[in-house]
């Protein structure tokens, strides 16, 4: 099946800037997409790009199968779009604003089903001007559901949101995708990309960094044991670190860090050896990777490259 | 949360599209009822064109109108639609499309179904309607009380209304391109605004203009709109001045409207 959006070579240049410097990737129908990075990375731009707010410097986008830019009347009728910071008339109410944005739109859903997926329902008479930012973000992501779109673009759509309303947009989000929805989203938050994303890219500088499954790109990166040796302990003292499936080590006042690829049996050699030895391990950490740090990883590793 | 709705299933025929005149009709409609939230640019545009003719009056009783074929009224007239148009359409709209993209709501909007000339054009509907409604009652208030006759050639009259509405749309998207923030656009409306008043015979008449100045008046974007509405009412424009009048009328608003594409920014510069 073709894929529902497909980028080859996407670039997107501002007059001394390159934002996006050539990027590749393929969402399919139904998949949820994220696109992490730094501020600055270039998801916003590549964005726009998909949404055909802009035309690329260079290479090519597909959105279900049209030049979103080029061919914006074979393709806006059938996405959804919520921009990181879009802008209502302060002097409407909820329900006005969503009825000037039905009437835009092609197959709208009444506009009492849009608000109350968003729980704005009892929101509907007050200006938007008196909304909390929060709640703006939410009827935001209501225009951007109203005429059931196939493919939804999602500018960081839970900044802002208190902690309830994150996690109602999640479901959401999900409930939205096992309808089919094909979702491309941006975010700051790592557990938003964990909790939701059937694959992610990483940008970072303009570039995707690494993309793939969730769980690949997190096995991808070591898990960490931590601890502090007795005083007079030594790290010799342990068993051949390498024969443990650790990878890396280093200590750094007085804490011992190491990595490994097999968190289970370096786990197990290393409590077996202080069993055995009668050692205490003060402040004993052991954690699989997690994308937080496959991310933060990502980020430090590119750009130790570039000041080379 | 509920999502009780199904999104379209993939094969069925997908649902009736929303066309230019719907898309027009709900900017229209949002528009309108921010104008009418906003008291004090609708009293402005009200009572603005209506105590400006009347004040106007005493200094078109002192202009010598001999041998221009003009009267108190053909000149009244005309110059006070020509005001509310301007007023209502013009002044309004440079604040409107300022505001609008300051506030983020044309960068939100051009991501929908709508195109750009739609959210000009959707935009402008109030305060088209609102410059009719007192051309309207301009119409008929003058007549009434400068006695004056009825239009000879009413359908120049209403050629020039709708000529100049379309044109002051387009100079108010052009204006808004170059005006930076919300304040600003009380000041950018002025040249065009004073240049039309004092060169384009709106209170005074071009025929009494001293030559160079009457010549090059004669080329300026809302001459041809006056020519019009005046023709409207002394009916002796004749076809080749009519002519004249809708091709320059035409060009400077197809001028216009290629500015703004070039120049209009959807969003506040960073």
């Amino acid at each position: 099946m073709n894929p529902v959006i497909e980028t080859v070579g996407l670039k997107r240049s501002y007059r001394d800037f390159d934002a996006v410097k050539g990027i590749d990737f393929t969402v399919a129908r139904g998949e949820l997409f994220a696109l992490l990075g730094t501020n600055g990375a270039g998801k916003t731009s590549t964005l726009e790009l998909l949404e055909g707010q802009a035309t690329p410097t260079g290479g090519s986008v597909r959105v279900l199968g049209h030049d979103p830019f080029r061919e914006r009347s074979a393709v806006r009728h059938r996405i959804g779009v919520m921009l990181q910071e879009g802008g209502f008339p302060p002097e409407l109410t909820v329900l006005e604003t969503v009825r000037m944005w039905a009437g835009c739109t092609s197959g709208a859903r009444p506009a009492d089903e849009a608000l109350d997926m968003t729980n704005l329902s009892d929101r509907r008479a007050v200006r938007v001007k008196q909304l909390s930012g929060g709640e703006r973000r939410r009827l935001d992501l209501s225009l951007a559901l109203l005429g059931r779109p196939e493919v939804l673009f999602l500018d960081e759509p839970t900044t802002g949101l208190d902690a309830q309303s994150r996690r109602d947009t999640w479901e959401l989000i999900r409930e939205l995708k096992l309808q089919g929805t094909t979702v491309l989203l941006t975010t700051h938050y790592l557990e938003e990309a964990e909790q939701l994303a059937d694959r992610l890219a990483i940008m970072h500088q303009g570039l995707i960094a690494t993309t793939g499954r969730v769980a690949d790109v997190v096995a991808e990166r070591p898990a960490r044991i931590s601890f502090r040796l007795p005083q007079d302990r030594l790290l010799g003292e342990l068993p051949p670190l390498p024969a443990m499936g650790v990878t890396r080590h280093e200590t750094v006042g007085g804490t011992v860090r190491l990595e490994t690829r097999d968190l289970q049996r370096t786990a197990t050699e290393l409590l077996t050896w202080a069993h055995r030895t009668g050692v205490t391990l003060h402040g004993l950490d052991a954690r699989s990777a997690s994308l937080e740090e496959a991310f933060m990883e990502i980020a430090k590793g590119l750009d130790h490259e570039e000041t080379r | 949360m509920t999502t009780t709705a199904p999104t379209r299933p993939v094969d069925t025929a997908p649902p009736v599209r929303r066309g230019s005149a719907s898309r027009m009709a709900a900017l229209g409609r949002a528009e309108l009822t921010l104008l009418l939230r906003s008291r004090a640019a609708l009293i402005t545009a009200l009572l603005v064109p209506a105590v400006t003719t009347f004040s106007m009056r005493g200094v078109v009783d002192g202009l010598d109108l001999d041998g221009t074929g003009l009267s108190i009224a053909t000149v009244l007239l005309p110059g006070s639609l020509g005001l509310a148009l301007i007023f209502s359409v013009y002044t309004n709209l440079v604040g409107v499309y300022v505001t609008r993209r300051e506030s983020l709501v044309l960068k939100r909007l051009r991501t929908g179904e709508v195109r750009d000339w739609e959210i000009f054009a959707g935009g402008a509907l109030p305060a088209l309607l609102l410059a009719y409604v007192q051309c309207a009652l301009l119409i008929i208030g003058l007549t009434v009380v400068l006695d004056a006759p009825a239009p000879a050639a009413p359908h120049l009259m209403v050629l020039g209304l709708l000529i100049g509405g379309a044109m002051l749309v387009a100079a108010g998207a052009l204006t808004a391109a170059v005006t930076r923030t919300a304040e600003s656009a009380q000041l950018t409306f002025l040249p065009f605004w004073l240049l039309s008043m004092a060169g384009s015979g709106m209170f005074v008449p071009r025929e009494i203009l001293p030559g160079v100045v009457g010549d090059i008046s004669a080329w300026l974007p809302f001459s041809p709109v006056m020519d019009l509405l005046r023709g409207g009412w002394t009916g002796d424009l004749g076809a080749a001045d009519q002519g004249r009048a809708l091709l320059l009328a035409l060009a400077w608003t197809g001028l216009a409207a290629l500015g703004v594409r070039r120049w209009f920014r959807w969003g506040p510069r960073g």
